[in-house]
């Protein structure tokens, strides 16, 4: 007396589940998952790719003395001096002559007589994790060794960091949007479904059925069909981004990809494709049996 | 239990019912008949909720049929089984599946040995894992009949149950629908099949009704 594929009386089976309702809804939820796989990598990567460049030029900063040959041994002692005192700075170095020479030779060749010129002498600065007040040091720097300027590469960090940033907002964009057509596509196919199985509702309305349990029939089919589709979808994404071919280990592509946990995210792709499908059939069952009698 | 007072219906400025009344009392047995077309499943479609009247008053279990939400007309159905003229059953479900709908789409664990027994009440039980679709006539009607009583309603509309069977099944088509108004059940039985009557007079003390131009008519003991 009982079916073979469910147990008897099992509520999930007063929606005949065929048609190509069924189809389209997995179908488009697996492109969907497919497609978010990428946009969430891409979101990932951003912002590993902006705390990456970040990090680097934060790391570094250049002070640059310039003074006359005969205080220029003084102030850089005093300089160094300020440095050693002030927190955050990890160590110092003074460029020699020729390191600088090398700098300058694709300027202006081998044969430069360095030793004439006024050349501003160069030192870089390592910052420790936490980094150093520019501020303040450029306040003493000026009191005590008006030739210095300090350069924390901020100039030239800014731009880059916002480019990351900007690409990170587009990604999650991408994932909102991938989203949003999801639900439209649902809700398309979850009224196409409603329409078709109008004589199930008209039955199950006869027989005493409340609007909860004819609106539950559907979403849970549609959730369980999203689900399954986007479950599939995420696996290929995964499954393309481990067989992708690694580009080097320099350039920006390098970083584009999932890392460690990063490989768990886009695990939360299917119960969200499921939780969408549930609330857009949701929405239109309300909608229609609202509009039948 | 089910009350229309000055009932009027129409469809597309026909005018169809006009100034019905009628109490459906417990455990009361009525006949409703007329002429096809004179809205005698107009008249039961009002009786359960599934049309409201263009005036007067449908009352439900001492509720306004305007008054009720649609939970609540779902709720009050659960009290009233219809035998549809086309059955109404989904054809996906086997037969046993249909019969026990009630329970399934109100939520609860269906009593499957109930279940078993009033599927042999109604001569089915062979039947049980068949679909719709493989049904005769009069096997689907019974059918109809079964799932209409497995809630153990107050009332049974029947619209034209033997209108597709042979007198054979007709007459027992209504002899269980006499056994159930003997346990206590009130029936309605819309129908134009004057045998059909004839035969029920002389088993249970039944009221015929009869619709003539569009107005409801105790009919006389001509039948």
């Amino acid at each position: 007396m009982s079916g073979a594929r469910a147990p008897f009386g099992d509520p999930a089976r007063v929606v005949p589940d065929k048609g190509i309702t069924a189809i389209v809804t997995g179908a488009t939820a697996a492109a969907m998952a497919f497609l978010a796989v990428f946009a969430l990598a891409l979101s990932l990567s951003s912002g590993q790719l902006a705390q990456r460049w970040s990090d680097t030029l934060s790391q570094s900063a250049t002070l640059r003395l310039s003074a006359p040959p005969s205080q220029i041994g003084a102030q850089t002692a005093a300089v160094l001096e300020i440095l050693r005192t002030t927190p955050g700075v990890t160590s110092t170095r003074v460029m020699d002559i020729e390191e600088q020479r090398a700098l300058l030779e694709p300027w202006f060749g081998p044969d430069l007589p360095l030793e004439s010129l006024a050349l501003p002498r160069m030192i870089e600065i390592i910052e420790s994790s936490q980094g150093f007040d520019a501020a303040g040091l450029r306040l003493r720097l000026a009191s005590e060794a008006p030739g210095a300027v300090l350069d924390d590469h901020t100039r030239w960090r800014r731009p880059l960091v916002q480019a990351a940033d900007s690409l990170r907002l587009l990604a999650w964009l991408s994932v909102a949007l991938i989203g949003g057509m999801m639900a439209a596509m649902v809700t398309l196919a979850a009224s196409a479904s409603l329409e078709a199985n109008a004589q199930v509702i008209r039955v199950l309305r006869l027989v005493g059925a409340r609007d909860a349990f004819i609106a539950r029939a559907f979403t849970r089919r549609f959730a369980i069909r999203a689900f399954v589709g986007a479950t599939v979808g995420t696996l290929l994404g995964i499954a393309a981004f481990a067989l992708l071919p690694v580009a080097g280990d320099s350039g920006f592509l390098t970083g584009l990809g999932f890392a460690g946990a990063g490989w768990l995210s886009p695990l939360v792709i299917p119960p969200l494709a499921g939780g969408i499908a549930w609330l857009a059939t949701r929405a239109a069952a309300r909608r229609v049996l609202k509009r039948e009698g | 239990m089910i009350r229309l007072a000055n009932v009027s219906h129409d469809y597309g400025g026909r005018g169809l019912l006009r100034g019905i009344d009628l109490h459906i009392a417990p455990g009361a047995f009525h006949f409703l008949t007329g002429p096809s077309g004179a809205g005698k499943s107009t008249l039961l479609k009002l009786c359960y909720g599934e049309l409201q009247p263009r005036a007067g008053t449908v009352e439900l279990f001492g509720q306004s049929l305007g008054g009720l939400s649609r939970d609540g007309l779902a709720d009050t159905r659960r009290r009233i089984g219809v035998i549809h003229q086309d059955c109404q059953f989904l054809d996906h479900l086997t037969l046993a599946e249909n019969v026990a709908l009630p329970f399934t789409a109100t939520g609860r664990t269906v009593p499957l040995n109930d279940l078993r027994e009033l599927l042999g009440w109604v001569g089915l039980g062979a039947q049980a894992d068949a679909l719709p679709p493989t049904l005769s006539g009069g096997e689907r009607q019974r059918a109809a009949l079964a799932r209409a009583v497995i809630l153990s309603p107050e009332v049974v509309l029947a619209d034209e149950p033997t209108g597709n069977v042979d007198p054979d099944m007709s007459q027992r088509l209504l002899g269980l629908l006499i056994e159930l108004n003997r346990m206590g059940t009130a029936v309605l039985i819309a129908t134009h099949d004057m045998t059909l009557i004839r035969n029920a007079k002389s088993a249970v003390s039944a009221r015929v009704l009869r619709i003539v131009d569009g107005g409801l008519h105790a009919a006389g003991a001509d039948l």
